[in-house]
């Protein structure tokens, strides 16, 4: 693995020995050291939360990172090159982790420099350190990856967060269930693909029928600003909120996940019963990020 | 039926033949094709076919086409076949294939893919879909092949 850009890139063995090495570190059995190793982290888009997480992750294993956020501060706004940028801090820097509205740009960021570049999000199409960051929160809580039945609900259409972790975890035979609002659902080209590799999924429009027989359920926030009428949110936004008295025949293995951050779409209620997972899956992230990182060096 | 063939679309001496496009399709071929206003230029729409029950053709005396024109050409016509001619005879019939990896032929329709903002080739890859899709490499969005604009 030479850059980590799409969940598509990578293979069932590749994904399964970064579980491997993301659980070693959590358990201290791998300590990698990353002393004068120096992460560039580009953020032409805000992100607080992913952009902490690497920083921590790098910090973490002796590293140091440079940041960059927004285009505000740089020669990206005086008319540089994209191209220009990215081979000036290649110059500087051991890795290259960047987040971009532009759909793609971490790929040809990858094209045009001679160091590992990771792609922290572009635009609405990929999220790989979210998805394999999910998969050990899912492999951790569950002690599988396969045959599981994991629900995606909320927001299917935008959420690139959900779109990568169906194609992920379509290599280990799970069975999906999509609940959205009909206009937010799954796109097609994702249901295709995952027609293509014959795995199976359902399809429906309310959180609360629909939850009690999967060992997971991830949830994704729906945006106000999605909806063209307020009132149609309004009338909405009830049938996504997870609230506790819903979990009461769930199963016992059941675990709520949530790439964060949240706002309403699960309520407080939840967070002190055994199922909530959120801020352990956030802890997760660093482990996970250290894992791609000390793989990228090629430090383990 | 070749004869009545000949009166509808007469015979070149020397150039390119496109026969087997898929009808209604002979419009995007023209498209393609990079023609200085010169060229004498023949063009038949929804003829008889053996092969396609319907097909359009295309003559054009006096022009070799380039590498990208034929392989646009096949992106919009996948049946056709590219027929030299030399003094009034068939010297070379290929039939057209999608190339397996676009290069440079494709404007991705995806307003927010990197290959409309940065001045770089864009890339699309055949899928296995039925019917046919490319994928960009860049954004990974697919599409139909009737769904995106062929460069000139």
């Amino acid at each position: 693995m030479k850059n980590l850009i799409s969940m598509r890139d990578l293979s069932k063995e590749e994904i399964l020995h970064l579980m491997d090495v993301t659980g070693k570190i959590e358990e201290g059995k791998i300590v990698p050291d990353m002393q004068r190793k120096l992460a560039a982290l580009l953020f032409f888009e805000p992100s607080t939360r992913t952009m902490f997480s690497f920083d921590t992750a790098m910090k973490r294993m002796n590293g140091d990172t440079i940041i960059m956020s927004g285009t505000g501060q740089t020669s990206v706004k005086k008319g540089e090159s994209f191209a220009d940028t990215l081979q000036t801090i290649a110059q500087y820097s051991d890795i290259i982790i960047m987040r971009s509205p532009v759909e793609g740009a971490a790929r040809y960021a990858s094209e045009v420099v001679d160091i590992p570049v990771v792609n922290a999000g572009d635009g609405a199409n990929q999220h790989p350190t979210q998805a394999l960051l999910d998969l050990y929160s899912i492999v951790k809580t569950q002690g599988t990856l396969e045959n599981l039945s994991i629900g995606l609900a909320g927001d299917l259409r935008f959420g690139r967060t959900v779109h990568s972790l169906a194609q992920a975890m379509a290599l280990f035979n799970v069975k999906f269930k999509f609940i959205s609002p009909s206009f937010l659902k799954m796109p097609q080209y994702i249901k295709d693909d995952l027609k293509s590799q014959k795995i199976e999924f359902e399809e429906y429009e309310n959180i609360e029928d629909n939850i009690d027989d999967l060992d997971v359920l991830y949830v994704t926030r729906i945006q106000k600003e999605r909806f063209a009428d307020p009132e149609d949110y309004e009338k909405l936004k009830g049938s996504y909120i997870l609230e506790r008295p819903m979990l009461s025949n769930v199963k016992e293995n059941l675990k709520v996940m949530h790439p964060l951050p949240r706002v309403d779409e699960i309520h407080t209620d939840v967070d002190n019963t055994e199922f909530a997972y959120y801020f352990p899956q956030a802890k997760n992230g660093v482990f996970t990020r250290q894992a791609i990182i000390s793989i990228l060096l090629g430090e383990v | 039926m070749s004869q009545i063939k000949q009166i509808k679309v007469n015979a070149i001496k020397n150039g390119t033949v496109i026969d087997h496009i898929t009808a209604g399709k002979v419009r995007k071929v023209l498209d393609i094709l990079e023609l200085d206003g010169t060229e004498i230029v023949m063009v038949g729409m929804n003829l008889s076919s053996k092969k396609l029950n319907r097909k359009d053709i295309v003559k054009i005396e006096n022009k070799e086409l380039s590498r990208n024109e034929v392989n646009s050409i096949a992106l919009v016509a996948p049946n056709a076949t590219l027929i030299i001619i030399k003094d009034f005879e068939v010297e070379k019939k290929v039939s057209l294939e999608i190339p397996e990896n676009i290069e440079n032929l494709i404007v991705c329709p995806n307003p927010k893919c990197i290959t409309n903002s940065e001045d770089i080739k864009s890339k699309f890859r055949l899928t296995k879909d039925e019917p046919v899709k490319v994928r960009c490499f860049y954004c990974e969005k697919k599409y139909l092949i009737d769904e995106v604009k062929i460069k000139k």
